[in-house]
């Protein structure tokens, strides 16, 4: 019989060849080319090479590290409203969907997600719209309860605006970790919840010491997506507060003062080699972040074998 | 088939020889106005190539948000049109120092436009003009004038009688008195500050001092209209601090409001949307008898294209564009966009005509942040965005104000150090 004087298997590269091509093109290129732009600055003779200079301008000169560190401060308060209530919400709705005998499961089910396939634009201005003290719904649906006097312009105030705006990121979102959390119930055998009962464990307590053990994994993984997403995220303050995330910056976030940075705005010109620096910070978050949780808490948290 | 093939020909050769014989120049007009489009081809373009027979125009504007992006790009690579429709200021001139827009200071027609007018597309020492002025927005305030008849009032001339006027609109409770709000930021600096702002600077005088380097925006001249934003917070809308332009301008529109602190450009927008009676009041003055100072603000310019294959043509076109016939033209089409020439203008809209009185009795300047003092990080008309908004509602004194914008701007523009 003939043998194959090689056994190098061709066609995998052939087969890997389109994806990684495209993604390097569209992903690794641009984001190598980005984190080597930000070491370099405009010069009278065009593009000159500056080292850390744009780094030390935007941790050292305090016009520039002030909006740096607002931004990043914001975008910590930002995730931590969608970890504090998206999260539970969306493993609320799912433990509730899953329950056998629930009628109307998959209307409620499409009804919650679909937000999350509307356009930021869409969100942003709907909300804007229900939320304005002049032609809003919000302030007389508050005032059919009595509760007039608890309506304020919150979009318009600096204490209020960020955290408004988290919550209707949240509305958004939250049908996301609820069908990720769904899809983590329904694989759960029903031998384990049936030999748990057997146990005298059911109802609630079957929840949280038979099923909430077995979606940890998923809810891990939501979170880091939650991460991501967050400190990505620019597309709803944009939309609702423009680039200059008012009221005073109290909305800003590191994707809007990129946004400013980069593109500039009305008589600010765009300066794209401070925006690649701010790009490069974002990312190391974004890195230091992921690096974490896979390092620290993800090899930490406990599988079982269904 | 042959036979539609010969006349295609014939067709052809015809369409060719015509071309030839006339040996028509024509000139390709870059702009980010394709609101005015209709406006060009109909009115302004049959206008010019009526008394200019030889020379065609072609008008071919792109998207405002684009227009920027879209022209350097061109002008790189050497496709952009004869005719290069300016921005004021920071944008135009980094092109007229990259040499792609030529030095028009010896075109006849310049002299038709003031040292104000001409600041917006001149170097910075004024030596240079690349640009012809075409128009200009001033600030004011439009008034609703069925209410203001209903309540027996008067415009205001004085501050004094400005918040007089807001005490008994605001005592009265039919209307609320001034439709403005803090959300969108750059009515508060636009409308607002840079609306009043110039009684206090004194106009052109405080301007040039404040590039000179020798006033501070501490300087009470600079802090006092803050002072008087401060009192406006009283006199708007339930809410204001989440309420956005188009909401202010619903408000102003549907009549629920009295008073809107605008710019000119609002006026062919108000006309088609009001059933009401509009005037408009000019920033009051501080004392009666005061001179009264406005914000007349160059907003858009025409210019060449260093590398145009027709620069007779192109100077032709221009010198047209500088004269008082295009003035009157562009200004009755587009009512609220005043023409900077200073040949007396007759316009027929009466809201644009009482903006456009005021220039025979009040002194023109421009907004404060526009030339060479926005050029730094953080920039200074941004800031002043935040200022404004932050001294209305309230939550910083003008002082306060006044001081951190100071620092700001002390803090890369030499002269201020």
């Amino acid at each position: 019989m003939h043998k194959p004087r090689s056994r190098r298997r061709w066609h995998i590269a052939v087969f890997l060849a389109p994806a990684v091509l495209v993604y390097s093109a569209v992903m690794i290129l641009p984001l190598f080319d980005t984190l080597r732009l930000s070491l370099f600055t405009e010069g009278p003779e065009g593009r000159v090479f500056a080292g850390l200079a744009n780094f030390r301008t935007l941790f050292g000169d305090p016009n520039w590290s002030r909006q740096f560190w607002n931004a990043l401060a914001n975008n910590f308060w930002f995730f931590l409203i969608h970890m504090a209530v998206q999260n539970p919400i969306g493993i609320a709705l799912a433990a509730i969907l899953s329950a056998p005998g629930l009628r109307l499961a998959g209307f409620y089910r499409s009804a919650i997600f679909i937000p999350t396939i509307l356009s930021f634009v869409i969100v942003g201005f709907a909300w804007k719209l229900i939320l304005s003290p002049i032609w809003g719904i919000a302030p007389s649906m508050l005032d059919a309860v009595g509760l007039k006097s608890w309506f304020a312009p919150w979009l318009g105030r600096e204490e209020t605006a960020l955290t408004t705006l988290a919550l209707i990121s949240v509305w958004q979102f939250v049908g996301i970790p609820m069908m990720l959390i769904y899809a983590a119930l329904l694989s759960i055998p029903d031998e384990i919840l049936e030999a748990a009962e057997c146990d005298g464990v059911t109802g609630w307590s079957a929840f949280w010491k038979i099923k909430l053990p077995l979606i940890l994994p998923s809810i891990g993984i939501i979170s880091i997506l939650t991460f991501v997403a967050n400190f990505n995220a620019f597309d709803l303050i944009y939309a609702a507060q423009g680039a200059l995330a008012g009221p005073n910056f109290s909305s800003d976030i590191l994707g809007t003062f990129l946004y400013r940075t980069f593109f500039g705005f009305q008589l600010q010109l765009g300066d794209p080699y401070m925006g690649s620096a701010i790009a490069s910070a974002m990312f190391a978050v974004i890195l230091v972040g992921v690096c974490i949780y896979l390092f620290g808490i993800q090899t930490r948290i406990r599988r079982y074998q269904l | 088939m042959t036979n539609r093939k010969f006349l295609a020909a014939l067709l052809g050769s015809t369409l060719l020889a015509t071309a030839a014989s006339a040996q028509d120049v024509t000139l390709t007009i870059e702009s980010w106005r394709n609101d005015d489009l209709s406006i060009w081809q109909d009115q302004i373009i049959p206008a010019f190539e009526a008394e200019h027979p030889g020379i065609k125009l072609n008008f071919t504007p792109s998207a405002p948000a684009e227009y920027n992006a879209v022209l350097n790009s061109k002008l790189d690579a050497g496709s952009a049109g004869d005719i290069i429709t300016c921005r004021p200021f920071d944008a135009s001139l980094a092109l007229y120092e990259g040499g792609k827009l030529a030095d028009l200071s010896d075109l006849d027609g310049m002299s038709n436009f003031s040292d104000v007018a001409k600041s917006g597309w001149s170097t910075d020492d004024g030596s240079v003009t690349y640009c012809v002025p075409m128009a200009s927005v001033i600030h004011g305030f439009i008034y609703n004038k069925d209410a203001f008849a209903e309540l027996g009032l008067e415009p205001p001339e004085t501050v004094d009688d400005f918040f007089a006027v807001l005490d008994a609109i605001k005592q009265d409770g039919t209307y609320i008195p001034m439709a403005m709000g803090t959300n969108d930021q750059w009515e508060a600096a636009t409308m607002g500050y840079q609306n009043i702002g110039p009684n206090y600077w004194k106009g052109e005088e405080g301007r040039k001092a404040l590039i000179a380097g020798d006033a501070r925006l501490t300087d009470p001249e600079w802090t006092a209209p803050y002072a008087q934003l401060a009192r406006w917070g009283d006199y708007l809308g339930d809410g204001f601090e989440a309420q956005t332009y188009p909401d202010s301008q619903n408000l102003f529109t549907l009549g629920r409001a009295a008073i809107f602190p605008a710019g000119s450009w609002e006026v062919s927008g108000f006309n088609n949307l009001v059933d009401f009676e509009m005037g408009a009041f000019p920033p009051p003055v501080q004392n009666e008898g005061d001179t009264c100072y406005i914000s007349d603000h160059t907003d858009i310019g025409i210019g060449m294209n260093a590398a145009t294959d027709h620069p007779e043509a192109a100077r032709t076109f221009l010198d047209w564009v500088a004269s008082e016939e295009f003035a009157t033209l562009y200004a009755n089409a587009l009512p609220g966009f005043f023409p900077l020439s200073e040949a007396p203008v007759q316009i027929d809209d009466p809201l644009a005509q009482e903006f456009a009185s005021w220039r025979q009795d009040c002194e023109s300047t421009i907004r404060s942040t526009y030339q060479i003092l926005s050029r730094g990080t953080p920039n200074l008309e941004n800031e002043t965005w935040n200022a404004s908004a932050q001294v209305i509602k309230g939550e910083e004194t003008p002082e306060d104000a006044g001081a951190r914008l100071q620092e700001g701007l002390a803090s890369w523009y030499q002269p201020q150090q």
